[in-house]
């Protein structure tokens, strides 16, 4: 039974690890809008508009 | 593009919106039709910006297109930019706009096609749930208003969203909340995970060493859950301490610290029982009971936010002869403001030209419209009625009599003591009893049968977990709260359906609440063919004493009025059929009349009575007034009944209010007219010595005392400041939902009751058994969440504010 010694820290790690990522997709205000989201894959057509974030430089890269 | 054009619809069915098409609008065979010109200038411009897969989307066809077709002029002002417009780290800026007649998904997908059609426009972005648009764009290269004109073409009337700031903290609020009920949840499930490992030790046999480790791992798994989730509980209860109140989260800090503290040194000592498990759950377990009962809550908010976002937020100014759109927070004194018939007044001032009468029943609930002519003071939210007005402003809109009241408004509401939550106030008492249980049973058990104290003591630990006490309530309200919602009752907080599940004194206001809120003929004395005469006149006048002979009196027969003349404050008298025709108060009917004397002594009370002569002889009197609502005795008689005392007060002529009172049954002792805003405050200041207060109302008027009071309802049609003090809002008119509130209230409370009485009763009995060592600690692991099921049943099976229990 020794190797809970083992076992019993590395499952908790996969837990640091998905606690982690939840916290992460929580303040990216990926749970902001629950609603909206899920219609967007009926957009099909068109190329993404500038890509909604232009972060850096600040003017749309592919525009019009 | 690739979408084709889908616009030849085989029968009369509009191209863009899917409606009947009017006959005298087809009369193109071949080409697309539309139903109205705003449909087919939608059309052109979604066609003529390639966005035709707008109408591959069969959903959308369920509203109709409506722009106002305004300039949005003042989007485009300093103003505006410095209240609603945030300018981003990289130059761009940033608005949400709420939009109206958003609702499925090709509305995502058309205003999300903004960038496209509108160079300098780098996102938009809808959330549909809310009906909100946050749009990114660059100022230097687009004016907002272009934005705004294009939206509107599309029917997506935009209005900028007034609680964002408020909304950015919110937003703020939720996503730690939701970090602190995930890290909760993840410990309290490993906790348990280990403890359970630790339970069927105690019955397979573990070794000493391997349970010493279990132990220590719990105790490293439940600290970061009291220092980072469970920090809110003391925090919160650190600062009650501070304020010498006595809070919910005190009971439960202690218990929690206590909890923890004696598993830590029970722990270091290699002895005893550790409580993690249950610490680390209840944690996680009271987090999303809150979370939950705050996300319905929002709802509401969402939904009044909304609607003062709808308000008009312009003034029109006029300068150098033109009229231009102003934000009405911009508005500044020395201007001259435009008010033309119908508007609202957005600031304070003098009126400088126009005769007219003023609506002033949002300031002080009267119902009839007062006269102003040049010289009259008139103030910011008060309605015109009649003729157009030029405005001197006076005031800065914050220095304006109704923002002054506002902020006394505010004020009530923070003061408002917080009301402890029941199921939380015993979920504190009930784990220190549980500890001190569990603690009596181990002391019970060493003295009897020392093998099996520690199995017993646990057994009472894990059968006695508080999980369905801690969600009794939580679930109860959030489904009152939603079924309300769907009911179109807006409800702000659990703790107002406390109020209202228990009696006090229901005061209502008058005007707008217990009455249509408009002038009504309520009786005429003279003979039917006066009617007519009467009618031809009023088409000639704008007040609303004219609309309400219109509704009255429904006739084909128009005849013509010449040579028209209106007083204003006194009456309007014409030329119909060649007889001379005049109808007015006493005093304007007295200039009339050849005999003036003889006739106006003999009817009594004059101030709501209308005089009609007829080539100088008397030809009856019609009285006018504001009606009760007709179903509001019976749902006063219905109030009275669930052991509310009612009261009214109003702003209202005293005799008004008391004739209204006795349509009611409430005795005219407890009708109070002539009653200022501040008044109506003391009042309700002063009947809550006397026990829980509930003010209904509707007017900024009404604001103040619903701030005051324990608490507030607003009905439907009511102001803007009304709406942001309110705990209730009734999206349907009349007094009918208010009965409804008031016994889901009760039905809610009652839920409340069962589940916490269910769930008290199985821990009771589950702590007998466990006391008297008939189960072992696996057993009531079982048992556990049988309890917790039950109430999650019986919250959902309570069908509060449902039709039928309504």
């Amino acid at each position: 039974m020794s190797i809970l010694y083992v076992l019993v820290p590395l499952a908790l790690g996969l837990v640091l690890l998905a606690v982690g990522a939840y916290v992460w997709s929580v303040r990216s205000g990926q749970f902001d809008d629950l609603d909206t989201p899920a219609l967007r894959p009926l957009i099909d057509d068109a190329p993404s508009p500038a890509k909604r974030e232009p972060r850096d430089d600040g003017i749309a890269k592919s525009g019009r | 593009m690739t979408a084709p054009l889908l616009d030849v619809r085989p029968s009369g069915e509009c191209a863009h919106c899917g409606l009947p098409v009017p006959g005298d609008r087809r009369a193109d065979a071949d080409a697309a039709r539309f139903c109205c010109a705003g449909c087919e200038t939608a059309y052109a411009i979604i066609h003529e910006h390639g966005l035709d897969g707008y109408y591959s989307f069969a959903e959308r066809r369920e509203g109709r297109v409506l722009s106002s077709g305004r300039v949005f002029e003042e989007f485009d002002h300093a103003t505006f930019a410095s209240l609603y417009v945030r300018t981003r780290g990289d130059g761009l800026s940033e608005v949400e706009l709420y939009l109206e007649n958003v609702h499925c998904a090709s509305c995502v997908w058309l205003v999300e096609r903004v960038p496209f059609a509108i160079p300098g426009v780098m996102s938009a972005e809808l959330d549909v749930g809310r009906a909100r648009a946050r749009i990114v764009w660059d100022r230097s290269r687009t004016p907002l208003s272009q934005v705004a004109r294009f939206l509107d073409s599309l029917g997506y009337v935009p209005h900028p969203f007034r609680g964002a700031r408020a909304e950015r903290e919110r937003r703020a609020e939720d996503r730690a909340a939701l970090v602190r009920i995930g890290v909760a949840g993840a410990i309290s499930g490993n906790v348990m995970m280990i403890a359970l490992a630790i339970y069927a030790g105690w019955f397979g046999g573990i070794d000493h060493a391997f349970e010493r480790y279990f132990r220590w791992w719990s105790f490293a798994l439940t600290t970061p859950a009291i220092l980072w989730p469970g920090r809110v509980f003391f925090r919160s209860a650190l600062g009650a301490l501070r304020n010498r109140a006595l809070h919910m989260d005190v009971p439960i800090a202690l218990a929690l610290g206590a909890g923890y503290l004696h598993g830590a040194i029970n722990t270091v000592r290699d002895a005893g029982p550790i409580y993690f498990d249950g610490v680390a759950t209840l944690i996680f377990l009271l987090l999303v009971g809150r979370f939950l009962q705050q996300r319905a809550q929002r709802a509401a908010v969402d939904a009044a936010e909304l609607l003062s976002s709808l308000a008009p937020a312009t003034a029109r100014i006029v300068r150098n002869g033109t009229v231009h759109d102003v934000p009405a927070e911009a508005v500044l004194p020395g201007w001259t403001m435009d008010a033309r018939a119908g508007d609202t007044i957005a600031a304070d001032g003098v009126v400088t030209s126009g005769v007219s009468a003023v609506d002033l029943s949002l300031l002080t609930g009267e119902s009839r419209p007062a006269p102003v002519e040049p010289g009259t003071k008139v103030f910011a939210g008060t309605v015109n009625v009649s003729a157009p007005l030029r405005i001197l402003v006076t005031e800065t809109a914050e220095a304006s009599r109704l923002g002054q009241l506002l902020r006394q408004v505010e004020e009530s509401a923070r003061r408002r003591s917080p009301v402890v939550r029941l199921a939380d106030r015993l979920a504190g008492s009930f784990i220190a009893a549980v500890l001190a249980l569990a603690a009596v049973t181990a002391i019970v058990w060493m003295v009897r049968d020392p093998s099996r104290a520690m199995d017993n003591a646990i057994a009472m630990l894990v059968v006695t977990c508080p999980c369905a006490l801690a969600l009794a309530t939580p679930l109860a309200v959030t489904g009152a709260i939603g079924r309300a919602a769907r009911r179109g009752i807006l409800i702000r907080g659990g703790d107002a359906l406390e109020t209202l599940a228990g009696r006090g004194t229901l005061i209502l206001d008058k005007t707008g609440t217990v009455t249509e809120g408009r002038l009504e003929v309520a009786s005429w004395s003279g003979s039917d063919a006066t009617k007519p005469l009467i009618l031809a006149l009023e088409r000639h006048s704008r007040h609303p004493i004219a609309d309400a002979f219109a509704r009255a009196w429904p006739v084909a027969e128009h005849l013509e009025a010449t040579d028209v003349r209106e007083t204003i404050g006194g009456g309007i008298a014409a030329t119909v059929a060649a007889r001379r025709v005049a109808i007015g108060n006493a005093s304007f009917a007295r200039t009339h009349l050849v005999n003036p004397d003889a006739v106006v002594a003999r009817v009594g009370d004059p101030r709501s009575r209308l005089f009609v002569v007829v080539d100088g002889a008397f030809a009856g009197t019609a009285t006018i007034g504001d009606p009760v609502r007709p179903e509001a005795p019976r749902a006063v008689d219905a109030l009275r009944r669930a052991g509310w005392r009612i009261e009214i007060l109003s702003g209202d002529e005293d005799g008004v209010v008391k004739q209204a009172a006795k349509v009611l049954g409430v005795s005219g002792a407890d009708a109070r007219g002539d009653r200022t805003p501040e008044a109506k405050r003391e009042h309700v200041l002063a009947a809550l010595a006397r026990g829980p207060v509930v003010m209904v109302g509707d007017g900024v008027n009404d604001a103040a005392a619903m701030a005051a009071a324990t608490v507030g309802v607003g009905v439907h049609g009511g102001a803007e400041a009304c709406l942001a003090t309110a705990d209730v809002f009734l999206a349907r008119t009349g007094l009918e939902p208010l009965v409804e509130l008031v016994s889901g209230a009760r039905h809610t409370m009652t839920l409340i009751r069962v589940g916490i009485g269910v769930s008290v009763a199985y821990n009771v009995i589950g702590a007998a058994l466990a006391f008297t060592g008939v189960i072992n600690p696996l057993i009531a692991a079982v048992m556990m969440p049988v309890s917790s099921l039950t109430v999650v049943l019986i919250a959902w099976q309570g069908r509060t504010f449902s039709r039928r229990a309504a």
